[in-house]
């Protein structure tokens, strides 16, 4: 099994980021041997369109669930349509993050968490 | 301006709320007194130079975007489509492709380059143009759908009313959007 976290930094203390499309880093773990692979997220200052591109990455990496701070209208459509299961309102360390989803201390999240831009730190410079 | 010369001014500001529309619609009504003159409302997310100007409109024509339809038999999801768009309008997953119109720009890129033809424009509204008279003076005011994210689309087509290819030398008045983002960049353009 893959599990993909957002991530503040590439590695396993990181810090969950608490956006999805807008995360530096995706953190790739295998929960059973913890073995890990990093994913650079260079679309962090695109104009829009991020949680989209991001999910689909994601999908290419074969993962199965997706741990993160929040999600997106536009990024859930796209894991979900990929049968991603998708786990939002994670906090802590990817690592502690793992061990709670191994525990299944974690629920799927039933739909969009968050509004569009979420993430979006310059949105009061409308990006059209 | 002394008339008769297609001279195009664009009233504009970084600020919103200082008074663009009235100056706008202020000259082009003192040009409108000696000569004719045509004022474009390119503020299109919230067009009101027609508070001012009382025209009655006589004509509305659509505004579209070509946006992506996907023949689900011809596509083998490749991915070509998802990584050629530049707004990422499009998701490309093992067995599914997924468009997202709002996003898309209209470029044109995906069925151009999709390698099976599986890709082609269908045209979707996101507002009209609005043209009404009053005198000697024309107005066109583009409107975008309410909703939709993207203006310039319509401004380029409220724009192209503009008659200075045409033998009707005219002033041109654009009233712009406030800021300095891409509408304010194609109002001026």
């Amino acid at each position: 099994m893959k599990i993909a976290v957002s991530a503040t930094a590439p590695d396993l203390d990181a810090l969950v980021d608490p956006r999805f499309g807008r995360a530096p880093y995706f953190i790739i773990v295998d929960p059973d041997s913890m073995q890990f692979e990093t994913m650079e997220n260079s679309s962090g200052s695109a104009p829009g369109g991020t949680g989209i591109s991001v999910a689909q990455a994601i999908v290419g990496k074969g993962v199965q669930a997706v741990l993160t701070g929040s999600c997106g209208p536009n990024a859930y459509e796209v894991l979900s349509a990929a049968g991603v299961q998708i786990i939002a309102g994670v906090s802590g360390t990817v690592r502690d993050a793992i061990l709670s989803f191994k525990q299944g201390k974690l629920a799927s999240t039933p739909a969009p968490d968050v509004p569009p831009h979420f993430g979006r730190t310059d949105e009061l410079t409308s990006g059209h | 301006m002394r008339g008769g010369g297609d001279v195009i001014v664009s009233v504009a500001s970084g600020k919103g709320g200082t008074g663009k529309t009235l100056v706008a619609t202020s000259l082009a009504l003192a040009v409108s007194e000696r000569t004719s003159v045509q004022i474009l409302d390119c503020d299109v997310e919230e067009p009101n130079a027609n508070l001012f100007l009382r025209a009655s409109i006589e004509r509305t024509e659509p505004v579209y975007v070509p946006t992506p339809r996907i023949d689900a038999d011809r596509c083998n999801h490749c991915g070509r489509c998802a990584e050629v768009c530049a707004y990422h309008a499009i998701a490309s997953l093992p067995s599914k492709v997924i468009v997202f119109p709002e996003l898309c720009h209209g470029c044109g890129a995906c069925s151009y380059l999709c390698p099976e033809s599986a890709i082609v424009e269908a045209n979707r509204q996101v507002g009209v143009v609005e043209v009404g008279y009053r005198g000697n003076l024309e107005l066109v005011q583009g409107r975008l759908n309410t909703g939709e994210p993207m203006p310039t689309p319509v401004i380029r087509k409220t724009k192209m009313y503009i008659d200075g290819q045409t033998d009707n030398h005219r002033d041109v008045i654009i009233d712009v959007a406030p800021g300095t983002s891409c509408p304010v960049v194609e109002a001026v353009n």
